[in-house]
């Protein structure tokens, strides 16, 4: 399917920044306000989503060179990881930590292996979501 | 309004398992959808409603209502999603292997 | 984890192993390198034997579910020692008679090595097993390795046949023996055997200890043959005769014999547990016997006897009980002489079968039949067998200077001290048994005379027969040698190992210290024993020469009530009936089946909430509510309902996604964010995924059939509906536990997160959430691959 709708095209391309960098907030706000892998996950699917009902899917795939199937894989290879992380310090599997750390520019920041783990879930979503999306999209009919 | 929440997915299920029972492929996925809603507010239901602020402690509220089935429906929405986007592709395949969507018509031959 | 845990643990390891060797070793014989594993484990064993003295009991447990009481605990005593010498010692013998036996090119070697280490390492593990859980797994998985050996030849419509009677027989007697032992565990609180002899007098005291006892005698029963179960033993010679050898004569038909032996100190103070041993064994010793005379099958013929010996076993062991029970414990230690023959007999039976079933499978490797009326005459051609043989059947017919002659004089002694110590009408147990033994010496005469003497008829015969491979012979010799050794030296293994395994079997009768001891000697005088066996070869000797006088008697009873009969007509009804009943339920409507998960929820959930009376309603704690959420609440019953209605795709994809919303909204209200921000982004892309697999389809009509009204399906939904509803309210009445969600208050020093509901998910419950990502993934995986894979599947058609 493909559509030439000028007034959609024009403000999906700003709309799909602004979604895109919501999303990336929502993620790493997730450890203290409503938010997280999954949110952020789906939020920046939908606004590739967004684009591939605007403009049509070979475009899109030539500004987003992503192996989905990959990507989501990897989203399940980082959690598991940073679950097998906890081996390395005599802890059960998935024990996870955090810290405070002085950095510079955002002063006294907290460090949390729960957000490396996050990060995988939302991998995974996006990876899942699109894959999901484009396979059907792609089927000919 | 926990009364009120629990009476209506009451409906909700109704509804979702008389769609479950149709023929229809598409109306099965749907009532599926509908059966899981369902249930999520009667999960968060039960717990109690409007019981404090939202599970955040930036609102340093005095109390906060359970983030534990909070997380539980977080959970099953996305597996639900899942299950519905699986089975959704599963019936579209049918239909386009097969040629109908009627759960009558997919029984294979009767010599199984 | 002990050495002997590993000892029976490494037949299993080596399963998937064989396969291997069998595959890429081709120059040499699979069944050498398997050799290895039973010689060394005889080793091992043979080194908790010692001469002098008998072995201490060893004892070495590993928790397996601690918590279901169940523990992989070793028990070695003597009793235990004796069979797993004879395992791994028969094990040798039969591995390296099989490397003759079976061809090299033509056999899957790979498979009956494997299933032969698979049975080996559960025959150890049931007799070396205490917990009684642990021990009904091993046992279980004896059965279904004879099952796979049974049916080795599969293309044969007889060797599936046979295995699946088997396979039928050995299983539901272990269920019901699973049922005794839960019963034990009920009574007594503990599955180790050791604990349950200790707690025997409370044991006896539960109303249920009757029937237990019953429940695991019919396991022992139908593992070991006894009438009436025995019909499957004779189909069960389908197997490869080395599997024969092994499995149905020398080992797995005894672990029967090991359970009764090793559970007596629980039950055999009982009147219950000595008449029904007793009675199913003499019956079992008479029936095999007799039916044993009449086969033209050499295999069968082994088959009956093999089920009769057995039965002789199981009598003594029933006579031996007597010695636990209070009424007669003047003389206990009489009645154990009872029990020394049986274990005594159990080791000679396992050597001089062994023995014969190895020949028997020489002359039929050699000969091509074993059809005793085709056989006849190979003394000249085959001499080293036929002195093996002979040297096997005069053991098994109880004749001088064999071990077998030992055992029979201690049977005679064991069955003639009932009549003598007990009332006088016990007459009739030496009687029966004296009569069965004729008939035992008639077939072992059979055994070797019609084979070996008589006419040579070359021209019946499928190739022309000469001696077998020294190789073939070397595991037979090595019997036959010990039939020998162990009738000039009973006394070797008789204080270091029978003896302690009868007190093993017998504790409470020699709980006062009593000093006794076995001996055996060869001569007592002319007393009554002597005399039966005379009696026997003068009487069997006669039957062997007019036999063909009384054949006629077999015909009495018609086939058509055989027990066999019974069987196959049981086994076809039931498949009938259970076919009747699938096809009642089993309808192929997907519908139908929903509508029984269904009616199931509303029968059990809501029958329950209504039985146990526990519906309540509590409005007092509700929260009010506001104009506008009443508006949601009922524009989502409106949406929900008109979904029923409506005929078009569109609108009830776009109906569904309202009342998704509508959901999501709900969540704001219940101070939910992280819900409704989710909802609402799921509910989006789903319904993004709804039209694009329904709605732009060009073959999709745009509307769909309307749903047909069926009151059926609307009773269904509204009880499904109305039960979930009134499951719901009562939750909300009863408060039963705290709710844990204070500790989650403490997030932000526990975690670091001041978001409950993200620290649930990332750090206190982060295993659910990997899962639920991987769930998620296959989700994707599986789209993909019934989308993009299927044209790969295409081309190759």
């Amino acid at each position: 399917m493909k559509f030439t709708d000028v007034f959609l095209q024009t403000s999906t391309k700003i709309l799909v920044f602004i979604i895109m960098t919501f999303s990336i907030f929502i993620l790493f706000a997730g450890h203290h306000n409503p938010g997280g892998g999954f949110i952020g996950g789906l939020i920046t699917s939908s606004a590739l989503v967004l684009l591939y009902i605007t403009f049509d899917l070979q475009t899109v795939r030539d500004i987003i060179p992503v192996d989905f199937n990959q990507l989501a894989a990897g989203g399940v290879i980082v959690s598991v990881l940073t679950g097998t992380a906890s081996f390395l310090f005599h802890v059960p599997f998935l024990t996870q930590t955090f810290t405070y750390v002085d950095l510079p520019l955002l002063g006294n920041t907290e460090l949390a292996s729960a957000v490396i783990f996050d990060l995988g879930v939302y991998m995974t979503v996006i990876g899942t979501t699109m894959t999901i999306i484009t396979s059907i999209s792609e089927d000919e009919k | 309004m926990e009364t009120f929440i629990t009476i209506i997915s009451g409906i909700l299920f109704s509804v979702g398992t008389y769609l479950i029972l149709n023929k229809n492929l598409l109306r099965i996925i749907l009532g599926i959808t509908i059966f899981s809603h369902a249930t999520h507010l009667m999960l968060l239901s039960i717990n109690g409603l409007k019981k404090g602020a939202a599970p955040l402690l930036g609102e340093n509220a005095t109390s906060y209502t359970d983030p534990v089935p909070q997380a539980l429906i977080l959970t099953s929405i996305v597996i639900s999603f899942a299950l519905t986007a699986f089975l959704l592709v599963l019936g579209y395949r049918t239909y386009m292997e097969l040629g109908t969507d009627n759960m009558k018509h997919l029984r294979g031959n009767s010599h199984e | 984890m002990t050495l002997l845990h590993m000892a029976i643990l490494i037949p299993f390891f080596s399963v998937p192993l064989i396969p291997l060797l069998y595959k890429y070793v081709h120059q040499i014989h699979t069944g050498w390198f398997v050799m290895v594993i039973p010689a060394l484990l005889l080793i091992l064993f043979a080194s908790y034997y010692s001469m002098q003295q008998p072995l201490d009991p060893v004892i070495y447990s590993v928790p397996w579910i601690p918590s279901l009481d169940i523990h992989f605990t070793i028990y070695l005593d003597s009793l235990s020692l004796l069979f797993v010498l004879l395992i791994t010692g028969i094990g040798v013998l039969v591995v390296l008679y099989s490397i003759y036996y079976m061809s090299m090119d033509r056999e899957k070697l790979h498979l009956f090595y494997a299933y032969l280490m698979l049975f080996m390492g559960a025959m150890l593990g049931s007799v070396l097993s205490d917990n009684l859980l642990v021990l009904y797994a091993f046992w279980e998985l004896t059965s279904v390795s004879s099952f796979l050996l049974i049916a080795f030849w599969y293309h044969r419509k007889r060797s599936r046949y046979g295995a699946q009677k088997s396979m039928f027989i050995t299983m539901s007697g272990g269920f019901s023996m699973l049922l005794g032992f839960i019963i034990l565990y009920v009574a007594s609180g503990t599955f180790s055997i050791r604990e349950l002899i200790a707690l025997s007098d409370q044991v006896s005291q539960h109303s249920l200890f009757i029937p237990a006892m019953f429940f695991i005698l019919l396991g022992a029963f139908t593992k070991s043959a006894q009438f009436p179960f025995h019909i499957w033993l004779p189909d069960a010679m389908e197997a490869p005769t080395p599997i024969s050898a092994y499995l149905h004569s020398a080992t797995m038909v005894k672990a029967g014999v090991y359970l009764v032996a090793r559970l007596t100190p629980i039950f055999g103070g009982h009147q219950e547990w000595f008449w029904t041993i007793t009675i199913t064994g003499l019956i079992t010793l008479f029936i095999g016997s007799l039916k044993a005379v009449r086969q033209s099958d050499l295999k069968a013929l082994l088959a009956f006897s093999t089920i009769s010996q057995i039965g002789l076993i199981m009598t003594l062991l029933g006579i031996g009980s007597i010695a636990l029970n209070s009424q007669y414990s003047g003389s206990s230690l009489l009645f154990a002489g009872a029990t020394v023959a049986a274990i005594f007999h159990l080791i000679n039976h396992s050597i001089f079968k062994g023995c014969l079933f190895m020949m028997i499978g020489i002359l039929d490797h050699e000969t091509g039949t074993r059809d005793i009326r085709r056989l006849g005459g190979l003394i000249h051609i085959m001499p080293v067998s036929f002195t093996l043989t002979l040297i096997g059947a005069f053991s098994m017919a109880g004749l001088p200077p064999f071990s077998g002659f030992l055992s029979k004089e201690m049977f005679f002694s064991g069955v003639l001290m009932t009549s003598r110590n007990l009332d006088s009408w016990f007459i009739v147990i030496p009687i029966i048994a004296w009569i069965a033994s004729i008939f035992t010496f008639v077939y072992c005469m059979i055994l070797i005379f019609k084979v070996f003497t008589g006419p040579y008829q070359p021209k019946r015969l499928d190739r022309k027969p000469h001696e077998a491979p020294i190789g073939m012979l070397i595991s037979p010799m090595i019997l036959a040698a010990l039939v020998v050794i162990l009738f000039f030296f009973p006394n070797w293994i008789a204080s270091t190992l029978l003896e302690p395994s009868v007190k093993a079997i017998l504790p409470q009768a020699f709980a006062n210290g009593e000093e006794w001891h076995v001996h055996i000697s060869v001569w007592h005088g002319l007393n009554t024993e002597l005399l039966m066996t005379i009696g026997i070869v003068i009487l069997g000797t006669l039957l062997y020469k007019n036999f063909h006088k009384f054949r006629n008697m077999y015909e009495i009873i018609p086939s058509r009530f055989s027990l066999n009969q019974a069987y196959d007509s049981g086994l076809v009804g039931m498949e009938r009936i259970s076919g009747m009943i699938t096809r009642f339920y089993m309808t192929g409507s997907s519908p139908r089946y929903l509508s029984y998960l269904f009616v199931f929820l509303i029968v059990i959930v809501g029958g329950s909430l209504f039985l146990q009376d526990a519906f309540v309603l509590d409005l007092s704690d509700n929260a009010p509510i506001e104009l506008y959420e009443y508006l949601l609440g009922f524009t989502m019953v409106a949406a929900s309902i008109y979904m029923i209605f409506t005929k078009s795709r569109l609108i009830s994809i776009i109906v569904v996604s309202v009342i998704g919303y509508i959901v999501s909204l709900f969540f704001v209200i219940f101070r939910a964010p992280d819900l409704a921000l989710t909802q609402l982004v799921v509910e989006t892309i789903s319904t993004a995924l709804f039209l694009l697999c329904f709605y732009f389809l060009p073959k999709v009509s745009k509307y769909v059939t309307p749903v047909k009204f069926r009151i059926s399906n609307a009773i269904i939904a509204v009880g499904v509906g109305l039960t979930l509803t009134l499951i719901g309210l009562t939750a909300q009445g009863h408060h039963l536990f705290v709710p844990i969600a204070e500790y989650y208050k403490d997030s932000y020093t526990l975690a670091g997160a001041k978001n409950m509901v993200n620290a649930i998910l990332v750090d206190f419950r982060a295993f659910d959430t990997m899962l639920e990502i991987v769930v998620l993934f296959a989700a994707g995986v599986g789209i993909y691959t019934l989308i993009n894979l299927r044209h790969a599947g295409r081309k190759d058609q």
